[in-house]
Formats: structure tokens, sequence, C-alpha cells
């Protein structure tokens, strides 16, 4: 009976793989689990209103991550001004404007290589160039000059991918009741990618939040409200991740778990903002 | 203007342009300059903006090439690049990167045969044994992996992986007397998260390679007796084979280049790359030193960027070659 083809053979090798299988996405669902339940258990007593809306005073001997809260905002909406209009001007001259060819490889080729530059070699590039060169010093600007080339493949491969959903339909159209090009991207292209470009935005926002080695040297270290609006950008300014990589030099490990939390929500709600852009954008488009 | 056609004649038009004369603008011949100008302006903008990242990997190699390459000549080629004795701030200092070197390609090596299997276990969970149901929730489990802040592992690592390990070494080196103990900061250490943090760009590249596995080569191997299992490792793996090369050669650069994460973890002494050693990789050495070097010590960091640098360049022209190899064969 051992060869009859009426009784199922069991495989244990079979088995054994489907076990692996299981057992390799359990550890990484597990893994993200256990990571937000750890920083949410150990952090959520360091956050309270203080640690929120106070900047740190060795004189009363309190800490509180404000000022590191709005040195991040301005990285953020500075960085995102420079880097999204460029962006969206390289993804359409990428798909409206070039022609395939060499340098369009050449272009799509230096984007990707951005994207594989470790934040490290951004860091050192940006202190000696910035930093050193253009005599910005250790400062904010400095700071969101570099995040500026660091987010730029990002915002150019999400845009680029939008506006390659816009359907050619709109294009000829347009050139055909005679539109000219820029009054066609400026007036169909680019509204139809909208969401793609949002979403674009939000990927960056939540690259430069989480990004460290970069600002180490070019942003710094200062943690004090800004006196002026203008003239923040060109003092030292750490964001809350640099806070957090000091306070765990420190060995100060409760302030850090603190602000580990603060940027775990930053990271759930800019992953639950893209998730619901992309699908209204699904909607849409059925 | 003479050329100018006057449309005021239609009847449609003219409640539109009403009693206005200035219709000129709906000549249909004459080259109207201010829009042909408008139109050319922002081609040449556009296209400047396509060649930002063109200049931006120039400058970024020129400027790595000019604050690395110095310290090379200053110190010696070999003397830098096969001296193992790090000390920079000795009274005869010494600039030799090997051990650094040697503890990146180690520990890349290391968590790329820990982290790549589980990597691809679980693409192969997403896109081939989950119902789509259960698929939508690991999915965007994975997307928030890749979502956290590597700071965020590097304290992780710190205040969990650490603890362990300085146990797991106390039991081993009980009676050793030649052995540093340094509390569990060691190689091992910096594998296990850097495993971590590699996962989910593994698990989304080969994911992506699956899905692209065309069904009916699945459908054949099944309608010829192969069991759901066989299908998957001696059918579809193989033929997603050069996007899961491609997950692993990303995999690498992401490894080689995590600094922020591993610094802390890492214990930071220049050592040999053995598994209970203290290390320093190419990223935190950087990390840790800049902020105080300066004269050769400064340059010597750059020259260590600039290793990092090529390695990472190298790894964007294999995954480049790779790319277009499908591309190829594909058509």
């Amino acid at each position: 009976m051992k060869n009859s083809i009426c009784q199922k053979q069991v495989r244990i090798s079979d088995n054994i793989l489907r076990f692996f299988i299981y057992l390799s996405a359990v550890i990484s669902v597990g893994i993200l689990i256990g990571i937000i339940a750890y920083v949410a258990i150990r952090g959520v007593g360091a956050v309270n209103w203080q640690f929120l809306s106070t900047v740190t005073s060795e004189l009363k001997g309190t800490f509180g991550i404000l000022g590191n809260i709005v040195n991040t905002l301005y990285i953020i909406v500075i960085s995102l001004l420079i880097a999204t209009p460029i962006g969206i001007g390289a993804a359409v001259y990428l798909t409206e404007y070039a022609k395939p060819g060499r340098l369009v490889r050449l272009i799509e080729f230096t984007t990707e290589t951005l994207a594989g530059i470790p934040s490290i070699i951004y860091g050192l590039f940006g202190m000696a160039f910035f930093g050193v060169s253009l005599k910005l010093g250790t400062s904010i600007i400095c700071g969101c000059l570099t995040l500026t080339i660091m987010v730029l493949p990002l915002i150019v491969r999400t845009t680029q991918e939008s506006l390659k959903t816009v359907p050619l339909g709109y294009r000829t159209g347009a050139l055909g009741i005679g539109a000219t090009k820029w009054y066609m991207i400026r007036t169909i292209i680019l509204p139809s990618a909208l969401p793609g470009i949002v979403t674009a935005v939000i990927l960056s926002v939540g690259r430069i939040v989480g990004e460290s080695a970069a600002l180490l040297f070019t942003a710094g270290s200062g943690y004090y409200l800004p006196k002026h609006l203008f003239s923040h950008v060109l003092k030292s300014g750490g964001t809350l991740t640099i806070e957090m990589y000091l306070r765990m030099e420190r060995g100060e490990f409760d302030y850090a778990f603190g602000i580990a939390l603060v940027l775990v929500v930053i990271v759930l709600v800019i992953n639950a903002l893209t998730k619901v852009i992309t699908n209204s954008m699904k909607k849409s488009a059925q | 203007m003479e050329k100018t056609i006057s449309l005021s004649s239609k009847g449609a038009v003219e409640d539109k342009v009403g009693s206005s004369n200035t219709v000129k603008e709906m000549s249909v011949k004459g080259g109207n300059r201010s829009k042909s100008f408008s139109e050319e302006f922002m081609r040449i903008i556009f296209t400047v903006c396509g060649f930002a990242a063109v200049a931006a990997v120039a400058a970024i190699t020129i400027y790595m090439l000019i604050a690395g390459v110095p310290a090379i000549f200053k110190v010696g080629i070999a003397e830098m690049l096969f001296g193992t004795v790090w000390a920079p701030t000795a009274a005869e200092p010494s600039f030799g990167i090997a051990y650094i070197v040697l503890t990146s390609v180690v520990g890349t090596a290391a968590s790329i045969v820990i982290g790549v299997p589980v990597g691809l276990l679980t693409a192969v969970f997403m896109s081939e044994v989950a119902t789509p149901k259960v698929a939508k929730v690991v999915k965007p489990a994975v997307e928030l992996l890749a979502g956290i802040p590597s700071i965020v592992y590097g304290l992780l690592g710190l205040l969990i992986i650490n603890p362990l390990m300085g146990k797991l070494e106390m039991a081993i080196f009980a009676d050793s007397e030649t052995h540093v103990m340094n509390g569990g900061a060691n190689l091992i250490s910096a594998v296990l998260v850097l495993a971590i943090m590699i996962l989910p760009t593994v698990i989304n590249s080969s994911e992506t390679a699956l899905r692209a596995v065309p069904m009916h080569l699945r459908q054949a191997s099944l309608a010829l007796g192969a069991t759901p299992t066989q299908t998957i490792f001696k059918v579809t793996i193989p033929a997603a084979k050069s996007g899961i090369i491609t997950a692993i050669v990303l995999g690498i650069g992401r490894a080689v280049g995590e600094a922020m994460a591993i610094v802390l973890v890492s214990g930071n002494t220049v050592n040999v790359p053995l598994p209970f050693n203290s290390v320093r990789f190419l990223t935190t050495g950087i990390v840790s030193e800049m902020g105080y070097a300066s004269g050769l010590h400064r340059e010597a960091l750059f020259t260590i960027g600039l290793v990092l640098f090529a390695f990472i360049m190298v790894i964007n022209i294999i995954i480049n070659k790779i790319l277009k190899g499908g591309e190829s064969n594909e058509k």
C-alpha cells in the first residue's frame, strides 16, 4: 500500500519548510509588536505635559523637548520647501520632457545612487560642503540643505510614479485642443498627480523625523527655543532623534524612551496618513 | 497686429468677449512671444531640476575624494589600509583601519546570513502562503518596521540585546583571564540589530519579485504533482532569483551604512571582529569621533567615510547591473 496513489504522501521536508515560513512571518511581525509595546510601556511614564511643552532647564533641573520639537519642525519645513519643487521638477522633466536615452539613464542611475547613500555619508558631505565650504557652520540651515539632497530621490521617485499613472489621453487631449506644454502640465498633469505628490511629501516628513546620522554634525544639538523666527536657522538645533541619542549616551534612558515613544507615534500617524491617501487614490482611479 | 483675425463676427464668441477690443491674443498664426518665452523658461527650469540629482552625486563624490584622499597619502596607503592599530590621539598617532573595515565586512555578512532567510521566508509567506486578508495585516507591519527611526532600534538593542549578551558573556568567559568583559556590547549584538533593520528592505523587494512570477509557472508545477511547498522552493523562488538578489544587495547596502542604531550597541573599541569582542564599524567610528576630531585625525575619519562611500558605490553599480540584466531578460 505504500506506493498507492490514493494515499496522500506526507512529506516531512514540506512540513519543516512550512514551519520555517510561518516562523519567519511570526518573527517579523512579532519584532514590530515587541518594539512598539516595549517603547510604549517604558516611554509612557516619561511623557507628560511638562515633557512636551517646556525646554530643558539646567537651572531648575527639568527636562522638556519643546525646543527639539520646534527644531524638527524647522528642519522639516525648510527642507521640504527646497526639496519638493526640485523633486517635482525633476520628475516632470523625466516623464514629460526627456527623451529616453543616455541622459535619462544617467539621471535615473544617480537618483538611485542618492537613495542608496547612507545618511552618515550625507552627514560628512553636509559638514564639509555646507558647513565648511559655504561657511554655514553647525546650523539648522546646514542640516536642512543636507536633508534636501537626502529626500530628493524619494520625492522624485514617488512623484514620477504618480505622473506615470496620469492617462496619456489627458495629455493628447490637452495638447489637441491647443494647450501649450507648460499650460498642460500646470492645469492637467500636476493636479491629477497631486495625491502622489502629497504622499511623497508625507514620506519625506517621515524620513526627516527619523533621521539622525546626517544631522549630528550638520544641525548640531542645540535645544533652545528660537529667539527670532528667521535668525534661528543659523543657530545649532538638535532634532528629537539627536536629543534621544544624547540622552542615550548619558544613560538617561527614561527620557530616551519618552522621545522614542513620541517618534513612534509620529511614524504611526505618517503611515496611517499615506494609507488613507493611497486608498482614496485607488478609489478615484476606479 | 494686422494678422489678427477678429472673432467678433462670430456670435457665440461675441457674447463672451463683449465690447472689449482686446482680442489680439486670439491669433491663430502669430507666435505669442510671452507664451513661448514662458514655455522655454519652464522647459529650462525642469531640465535644471532633472539634473539636480546628477549634480548632487557629482558633488558628493568630489567632496568625499577631496576630503578623504589626503590622509591616505599622509599616513601611507599600506599603513592605513592594512594597519591594525587605531590610535589617533596617542603621542605617536597611528591610523590603521584594517580592523574597522574588517568589522564592517564581517558584521554585514553575518547580519545578511541571519536577516535574509527570515526576510525571504516572510516574503514567501506574504505572497504565496497567506490569504489576502492575513497578508493585508502583515504588509503594513513590515512598512512600519521600515519607518521606525534607526536610533530607536539602537535604544532597544542597548537595553534588551546587550544585557542578554552580557549574561551569555559572563557564562562563557567566566574563567577566561584574557577576555575583556564589555557588558554585552559586542559584535553579536550589533549583528542582531542590523539583521532586524534589514528585514523590511529584504521583505519588500523579495515580495515584489515573488509576486512578479507568472502564475502559469506555479500552475504547471502543481499540475505535475508537486506539492505547494515544493512549488515555492523549486519553481517560484528560482524564478524570482534576480529580484531576490537585488533584495539581498539592497540589504547589504542598508547594513553597511547603518550608523546610529549600532554605535552604542557595538561597544565601539577597535578590535578583531570576533563574536564577543567590542568592535567598531566604519560608520560608528565616524559618529563617535567626528565630534572632537581635528587635523589629521579628522582627515582620517573622512578617509573612513571614503571607504564606506566606495563600498556603497560598488553596491549601487551591482544593483544597476542586475536590474538592467533583468530588463533585457524580459525583452
